[in-house]
């Protein structure tokens, strides 16, 4: 019975997988849209969107005229772009499939999803999807698209790969309530790290094409997307948000040290890089208010800090041994 | 004086000093200090730590002879206590001083202050809005309008009226709003150095001790009881609780029905009596691991299981030389567990046995003895005996988990084609060379106890809880001033301007503008009747939001 639910679980989430390589994809071809050259007439663009709708195999009833070709005769790409659209909703389909998958596994194990490497990235995965979609009902952040199914295609394929385990009870060390507050408030950080960090990508690829029109396909994508300095302000929002939650994660992980280690602060690994991504974000705040260090070099900060975030998931947790290794890995 | 160049004036002690101050101080300093303590934290995680890990450092050692060493002198076993690691969160520190004193002193004195003048042309702010009305309304009428709509939003407000020049009357109000944002940095970075003071000081008074205890076995709080005892730098032993505390019974549950993960330990329950000395008062509670017991100004923790085989020894007559629960160190997950029993007295000669215990024994393909199951379902001890010189009598301290086997003979086991010997428990043996017998008698279970106290462990928490608040204030309160000025021409038209700023990062501070314009001309009864209007972009947006 328990068997057959995690592999039903699984399956699920193979099916999300395959749902977020096609939202990949359609994100990936809104991409090459907003990177063409921009269109001349209102004619050749409309008919250019039912072209794309009929690639990406939707209804050309659902083809709206484009918005943008109005006044100015058409300097920018539309708007609103189908492939975008289609790429979004499979993006949600994904993610209720993984919800799913993250969430019969739980069922089966009779406990919260992330106990160890496997269920951390799948938990993990569904809640920064979450936080892309939640922003994505505010702000039109459609344009990291690729950049969040592709990293959680990459998360959940290396960890079905390389960290499935049967399901296992949980160890007397990790049966805290602890477990649900300290994890689940790192994972949350974690997902507004990633989006921060894309911003900051972009942001840097922004700001250097002002320099140099080498690529001119890159230049006319990067002139779709928001200016570099609307996009530091938005990745500053994004990432102190992570920052608050962070210092969450930090405060209830040392009190939950000392429920159980005797010591709310030890420098065990996981700590210490808990502590360094910590400063480095710290850092990345105060960049924003020092002179000189507003703008790519900040961005630069951010990008440090969420490679730091990523080294700490993926490398310490492997191949450092500390208090914080994970259960049957 | 004339001096040839403006830049050779020379600095004093005294102006050299002020100099490096505002170097450390700086913003820019401050973030170099950040950055660089990010980076000395890596080593910390790459190298085993002596406060954390010190098996693994004497391992480092074992396996690096070379490095080591040289790893050592730049200390980088203690990289949390070395000089460069200290040296820069002391500079670090010291610059945030150097920082929050005078935005304390500064804030402190906006805190009182009124919100400023109002500039006088508000079109130059990126946030603004403006209406011209046709109504007859006096400056007095709209500045009261503005002050009770700002001062309903907690703005803190002052109204302006400017004397009646060549037929135009003026009038504004200035006000401002979120002070908080200021205060909950300054706690926040206050906050910060109340952490470093009470770990650095704090430390101090506190003290943690490991013990093991057999089940059935007591142990009583004083300092010479403790297998390890690691006291802060102002610890007091005269001030350790005077208790004892017993293991009554140690249980484990392991996983039965899981087959993937059978025998994997589920919980662990220390049932325990503790007794106050003075008063003879007795209490029984139990110690899991995420619950520790508090008993007086100490709390105990659960850290590490295993078992004690009962192990007596006799002399060919009969009589017990050495009889005791021998904690054997599990050695993996299975509890496949290694102890030493050392027999000084009582033998023709001082005798050490190093013995292997198997909870669940089974055999290898290669014929090495292993256990299959943590729990007691086929325990078997094996003893492999030697005679001869245990180096006790010199008083040099030893280990009781290590046999210094380099005095010693060995009778069994290894290459002395001896069979070792093997003992089901209730099960006795002769030891070699007819030296008397030994027997398991029974096995008990062991818990490793970490008693533990700091008493500034709840200052720190109220620290950090004042870092968090302090974080959340002054990331998310908006600090902005609103001016609100309105001016009637000759002719009667009336015009309303509102402008506001940002004193740091503020996205809704243009909708909190355009909020504000318009319910004041709704307050003002006036939405259906302007004239023109709207909200126009400034036509050079260059507010001092921009001047950096």
């Amino acid at each position: 019975m328990t068997a057959d639910l995690d592999s039903l679980s699984v399956l699920a989430l193979y099916s999300a997988m395959a749902v977020y390589a096609l939202a990949f994809v359609g994100f990936a071809i809104d991409l090459a849209r907003r990177s063409s050259p921009p269109l001349v007439d209102q004619a050749t663009s409309h008919s250019a969107t039912l072209n794309m709708s009929a690639r990406v195999g939707t209804a050309p009833t659902l083809t709206l005229p484009p918005q943008t070709t109005t006044e100015t005769g058409a300097t920018k790409p539309p708007a609103r772009s189908t492939a975008a659209r289609v790429a979004t909703s499979l993006t949600v389909l994904a993610w209720t499939l993984q919800i799913g998958a993250t969430a019969l596994r739980g069922v089966v194990a009779e406990r919260l999803p992330w106990a160890n490497m496997y269920e951390f990235s799948l938990t993990g995965t569904v809640v920064i999807v979450g936080v892309y979609l939640g922003l994505l009902t505010r702000i039109d952040l459609r344009y990291l698209g690729t950049f969040i199914t592709g990293l959680t295609l990459v998360l959940l394929g290396i960890s079905t790969v390389q960290y499935y385990v049967p399901v296992s009870p949980l160890p007397p060390a990790l049966q805290s309530y602890w477990l649900v507050i300290h994890v689940f408030v790192a994972i949350v950080a974690t997902g507004f790290f990633a989006i921060g960090f894309a911003l900051s990508f972009i942001q840097l690829a922004s700001a250097r094409q002002r320099e140099t029109t080498a690529i001119k396909r890159l230049a006319t994508l990067l002139q779709s997307l928001p200016t570099a300095e609307k996009l530091e302000n938005l990745a500053y929002r994004v990432n102190i948000i992570g920052f608050i939650l962070w210092t969450f994660t930090l405060i209830a992980g040392a009190i939950w040290a000392e429920r159980a280690w005797g010591r709310y602060w030890g420098w065990d690994t996981k700590e210490v890089w808990t502590f360094i991504i910590w400063v480095l974000y710290a850092g990345y705040i105060h960049a924003r208010a020092t002179a000189g260090w507003r703008g790519s070099r900040s961005a630069w900060l951010g990008i440090v800090g969420f490679a730091a975030v990523l080294f700490n998931f993926g490398i310490v947790n492997v191949f450092f041994t500390g208090l914080h290794s994970y259960s049957g890995l | 004086m004339g001096g040839s160049s403006v830049a050779a004036i020379p600095l004093g002690p005294g102006g050299w000093l002020r100099w490096m101050w505002r170097q450390l101080t700086s913003m820019r300093t401050a973030l170099l200090l950040l950055l660089l303590l990010a980076l000395a934290a890596v080593p910390g995680s790459l190298v085993p730590q002596r406060s954390a890990d010190p098996n693994g450092v004497t391992q480092y050692f074992t396996n690096n002879p070379d490095l080591a060493p040289i790893l050592d002198s730049v200390q980088a076993f203690d990289v949390y206590t070395s000089v460069w690691f200290s040296s820069i969160y002391l500079l670090l520190f010291v610059s945030l001083i150097g920082c929050i004193v005078p935005r304390t002193i500064h804030h402190a004195r906006a805190l009182r202050a009124a919100p400023p003048r109002t500039p006088a042309r508000l079109n130059r702010f990126d946030a603004y809005r403006h209406d011209t009305l046709d109504r007859p309304l006096t400056p007095a009428e709209i500045t009261d309008a503005a002050t009770r709509l700002l001062k309903g939003d907690r703005y803190r407000v002052i109204r302006f009226e400017q004397p009646a020049r060549d037929g135009t009357a003026e009038a504004s109000v200035s006000a401002e709003r979120g002070y908080l944002r200021e205060t909950g940095n300054l706690v926040f970075h206050t906050s910060l150095i109340g952490i470093l003071i009470a770990v650095g000081l704090g430390g101090g008074f506190g003290f943690t001790g490991q013990r093991v205890i057999v089940e059935g076995q007591s142990f009583i709080n004083t300092l010479a009881s403790y297998d390890s005892f690691n006291p802060g730098r102002f610890f007091d032993p005269a001030n350790l609780d005077r208790y004892s505390l017993s293991l009554d019974r140690f249980t484990v549950d392991y996983e039965q029905r899981n087959r993937k993960a059978l025998g994997q330990p589920i919980d662990y329950t220390a049932d325990v009596t503790t007794r106050w000395q003075e008063s003879g008062k007795t209490d029984s509670a139990t110690i899991k691991v995420n619950e520790p017991l508090r008993v007086g100004a100490t709390d105990i923790y659960l850290l590490g299981n295993g078992y004690a085989p009962q192990i007596t020894v006799r002399d060919p007559a009969g009589n017990i030389v050495f009889t005791d629960d021998v904690p054997f160190l599990p050695q993996d997950s299975n509890l496949t567990s290694l102890g030493v029993i050392k027999v000084p007295d009582g033998l023709a000669q001082q005798v050490g046995m190093v013995g292997f215990f198997y909870p669940t024994q089974s055999t290898l393909a290669s014929g090495a003895y292993t256990s299959i199951y943590p729990d007691l379902e086929y325990p078997l001890l094996t003893l492999n005996v030697y005679q001869g010189d245990l180096g006790l009598d010199a008083g040099n301290p030893k280990s009781v988990y290590a046999l210094d086997t380099s005095t010693l003979t060995q009778l069994t086991g290894g290459t002395t084609e001896v069979k070792s010997i093997e003992l089901e428990a209730g099960q006795s043996q002769d030891l070699p060379g007819g030296m008397g017998t030994v027997s398991l008698d029974s096995v008990k279970r062991f818990a490793s106890f970490e008693v533990h106290s700091d008493p500034v462990q709840g200052w720190v928490l109220l620290f950090s809880i004042l870092v968090l608040g302090g974080l959340l204030t002054s990331l998310f309160i908006p600090r902005r001033r609103i001016w609100v000025k309105t001016s009637t021409t000759a002719d009667g038209a009336v015009t309303i301007e509102t402008a506001g700023l940002a004193r740091g990062d503020d996205p809704r501070l243009q909708p909190a503008v355009s909020h504000l314009h318009e319910r004041l001309l709704k307050a003002l009864d006036m939405a259906s009747a302007p004239v023109t209007g709207a909200a126009e972009p400034s036509p050079t947006p260059t507010g001092e939001k921009e001047t950096r």
